[in-house]
């Protein structure tokens, strides 16, 4: 007989959470049906669009190709996370507004996700750096230009103050420590 | 998916007991870009998923070993590999090889080893993994033995692993004729979602010995050598490369069938990319890079 559900501890958005999950189920199903944490969306299923990527100790990822249970003890970034709690915006965030980047929105929690991850990494990216960094997120829209100016928007530090940095701010800090490995190390 | 059970077992011991323990109902869990897929769609449906992420010799990271051998963890994942400063210097076509694997996402999750194991013909670190002479340090009931990585790949999903037998590191050996210099080419459709249409790398050292390993065009990842010191002399013409360049793409089989590329365009595409990694690999080995 298969486990039924085994229990797991998540801090989402810098909650932490204690909850029971089933084997099968993947970090994105947890996410939308159990949390109820509906902005990562459910659309190819097989790592290809992005439109579910979240940040799992600071690292993006295709939560429909993470088992729950895998994320157990994992700080977890969901777009619902990028705002402040009272409700402002992220600069990046802001940015996509202001740049027009959204047109059905349904890619958009995804791209904000790589978006974040990739400013975390090159705060002042390059073209080329934007369009690696982005190249696992589809946009049927093709809105692709906006969102590339408005990360660039964003990392130039002129996005319109529509609010402070979000929860967001605290993920990063497991993803240093599992850096190590490459430090102190000539090129 | 369908219900399973999950164990993430913390020692080695017992991830090995557990997989002979439960034999072919098991199946191990590493990164998951190629099992959780396939656990979707059914075409993989095991009792016991095994995650080994957590067992401590089969961690993620890269180190010098004895005799200068470089170890690489079993769960290294593809962004490790490609930013290392050691893989960089000494394995530049591994380092461009695990670049291109996926989008950011796959490469934040997709392991080393989880590439080799899963043993698709496009996967995109053998070649590379090939040319500088890979060793599979595998873990099984019977202890630890290691696999020449050319002796590990059979056919699509298929490898020498024996029955409960898990691959713990991939180590690269120092070369003796002095260090490797690898270049690794590679066409897809689309970068970031699709695997490679064909994929190659070239390794030379200062003997004159030329390495050309490449995949996707037929069942595995195929390794040829010249030994004729044409590849490896920078001045040679490609006239005299010409017909070693045939005589090495002699193994290529791309499929009718393929729907990422056609066998015309797969041939040809191969003899381009050998040029273009063996001039690289010539200017890196000119370079001491
Ligand atoms: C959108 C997308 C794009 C991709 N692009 C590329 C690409 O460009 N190039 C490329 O080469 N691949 C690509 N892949 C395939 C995949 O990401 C890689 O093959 C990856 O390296 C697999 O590693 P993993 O850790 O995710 O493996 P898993 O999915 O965890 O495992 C793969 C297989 O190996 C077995 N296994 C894993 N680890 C071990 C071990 N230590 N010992 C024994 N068996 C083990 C598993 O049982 C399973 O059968 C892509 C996949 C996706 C979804
Ligand atoms: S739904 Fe996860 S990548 Fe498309
Ligand atoms: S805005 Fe519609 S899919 Fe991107």
């Amino acid at each position: 007989m298969p486990q039924t559900t085994l229990p797991i501890q998540l801090t989402v958005n810098g909650t932490r959470r204690r909850i029971a999950v089933a084997p099968h189920h993947t970090l994105l199903e947890v996410l939308r049906e159990d949390l109820r944490l509906t902005g990562s969306k459910e659309c190819c299923l097989v790592g290809e669009c992005g439109a579910c990527t979240v940040l799992v100790d600071g690292w993006s990822v295709d939560a429909c190709l993470v088992l729950a249970v895998e994320a157990d003890g994992a700080d977890v970034l969901t777009v619902e996370g990028l705002a402040s709690p009272d409700g402002r915006l992220a600069p990046i965030q802001a940015a996509f507004l202001d740049q027009g980047g959204v047109q059905c929105g349904f890619c958009i929690p995804g791209q904000l996700m790589s978006a974040h991850a990739l400013l975390a990494e090159h705060p002042h990216p390059t073209r080329a750096e934007i369009e690696e960094g982005m190249a696992g997120n589809l946009c049927r829209c093709a809105c692709y230009e906006q969102i590339f100016a408005a990360i660039g928007q964003a990392a130039a530090g002129d996005a319109p103050d529509l609010g402070g940095l979000g929860a967001g701010a605290h993920a990063g800090g497991a993803r240093a420590g599992a850096k190590t490995s490459a430090e102190g190390l000539d090129q | 998916m369908r219900p399973f059970t999950y164990a993430r077992p913390d020692t080695l011991a017992d991830a090995v007991a557990l997989l002979a323990e439960r034999g072919a109902e098991a199946r191990v869990l590493a990164g998951g870009t190629d099992l959780i897929i396939r656990l979707r769609d059914g075409s993989a449906r095991p009792a016991v998923v095994v995650d080994v992420k957590r067992v401590p010799e089969l961690a993620p990271g890269i180190r010098v070993g004895d005799r200068g051998t470089l170890v690489i963890g079993a769960t290294t994942t593809m962004t490790e590999i490609a930013a290392h400063p050691l893989v960089r210097r000494d394995l530049a076509g591994l380092a461009e090889a695990a670049a291109v694997v996926g989008s950011v996402q796959i490469r934040n999750r997709a392991t080393l080893a989880g590439n080799l194991c899963n043993a698709s013909p496009a996967a995109d670190t053998a070649p590379s993994l090939l040319v500088h002479g890979a060793v599979v340090v595998a873990h099984g009931p019977s202890g630890e033995r290691r696999i020449a990585l050319d002796d590990f790949f059979v056919r699509s999903g298929v490898t020498t692993l024996a029955p409960g037998e898990l691959v713990v590191a991939i180590e690269i050996p120092a070369p003796e004729a002095g260090r490797i210099a690898s270049a690794h080419q590679r066409r897809t459709r689309r970068r970031g979602h699709d695997l490679a249409s064909v994929t190659l790398a070239c390794g030379l050292d200062a003997s004159g010995l030329a390495r050309i390993a490449y995949g996707s065009v037929g069942p595995r990842p195929v390794l040829r050598l010249d030994t004729t010191g044409v590849l490896a002399d920078a001045a040679s013409s490609d006239e005299a490369r010409a017909p070693v360049f045939e005589t090495i793409f002699a193994d290529a089989s791309p499929s009718a069938r393929s729907m990422r590329a056609g066998p015309e365009y797969r041939l040809a595409m191969l003899r381009v990319l050998g040029r273009r990694a063996l001039a690289t690999a010539q200017a890196r080995l000119a370079a001491g890079e």
